[in-house]
């Protein structure tokens, strides 16, 4: 077992500002009304300190960063 | 000599921060507007918005602590903390300090943003539009420099440049083309729970 991260996206409160595709461009894709498209699964550990900033930067607070199990 | 270099530094450092605190206002009014180019991103703004504010809060900082050290002024702590408690100028220093407290509840409450949750959050970022016209009165106010022209330029460019925001957030409509279907959406989700 390892621990991981995995972003969610609260649909309820996103209102499609798309600053997080901007700085995760990796993970985070815009559908055509401009709300995100996540790829699904763990992010990669190089990515973690941008999803932390995307996180933070939501103006509404609409996506988190959840710690996940994996087995191996 | 180090007197009139306390003195100076609280004046230059009162019109820095106002300057910096119109364009944290100005851009967060970009940011509700999404505001966005090829050459622009909408974290730019958000980024710009948030360092520009910390480097606003010190200024601020600076033009409170060299006031109330300055031997000349003997404010005393007290004047800097609590409003109209200042037996020189009560009524423009107590603008002064309300205005720095509400920055200061402002800039708070941002940093725990994600504890507070983002409409507690919001209803005190509110109180922006209270803590920039306070803060400009208190130097239009008592400002040693406000009819020098210099001061005046920079005080006409900062009411110019937070009035044009804020008149195009109000002539402008909602930047967010989904609005309406989105407040229907929620309202309809609120009726099934309730």
């Amino acid at each position: 077992m390892s621990k991981q991260f995995e972003l969610s996206v609260d649909r309820m409160t996103c209102d499609g500002r798309g600053l997080c595709a901007e700085l995760l461009p990796e993970l985070i894709r815009l559908d055509d009304w401009g709300y995100p498209i996540l790829t699904p699964g763990p992010i990669p550990e190089h990515l973690i300190p941008l999803a932390q900033r995307a996180v933070e930067d939501c103006p509404v607070l609409a996506i988190a960063m959840r710690r996940t199990q994996h087995k191996k | 000599m180090s007197n009139s270099v306390l003195w100076y530094t609280t004046r230059g450092a009162g019109a820095v921060t106002l300057i910096l605190l119109s364009c944290v206002v100005v851009l967060g009014i970009l940011s509700t507007l999404r505001v966005q180019s090829a050459s622009w991103p909408r974290f730019l703004t958000t980024g710009l918005h948030r360092n520009l504010a910390l480097m606003t809060l010190v200024f601020l900082a600076l033009h409170i602590v060299t006031a109330v050290v300055d031997p000349f002024t003997n404010l005393g702590w007290a004047a800097a903390l609590i409003p109209f408690s200042s037996v020189y100028r009560t009524f423009w220093l107590g603008l002064g300090v309300i205005s720095f407290e509400l920055l200061a509840a402002i800039v708070v409450t941002s940093l725990v943003r994600g504890a507070l949750g983002h409409r507690a959050w919001r209803a005190i970022h509110w109180l922006t539009y209270a803590a920039w016209p306070v803060g400009l009165l208190h130097g239009l106010g008592t400002g040693t420099d406000t009819w020098s022209a210099w001061m005046l330029a920079i005080t006409a460019a900062c009411v110019a440049g937070v009035g044009m925001a804020i008149f195009f957030r109000l002539t402008s409509g909602s930047a967010d083309p989904l609005a309406a279907a989105r407040t229907m959406f929620r309202s309809a989700v609120d009726r099934r729970e309730a």
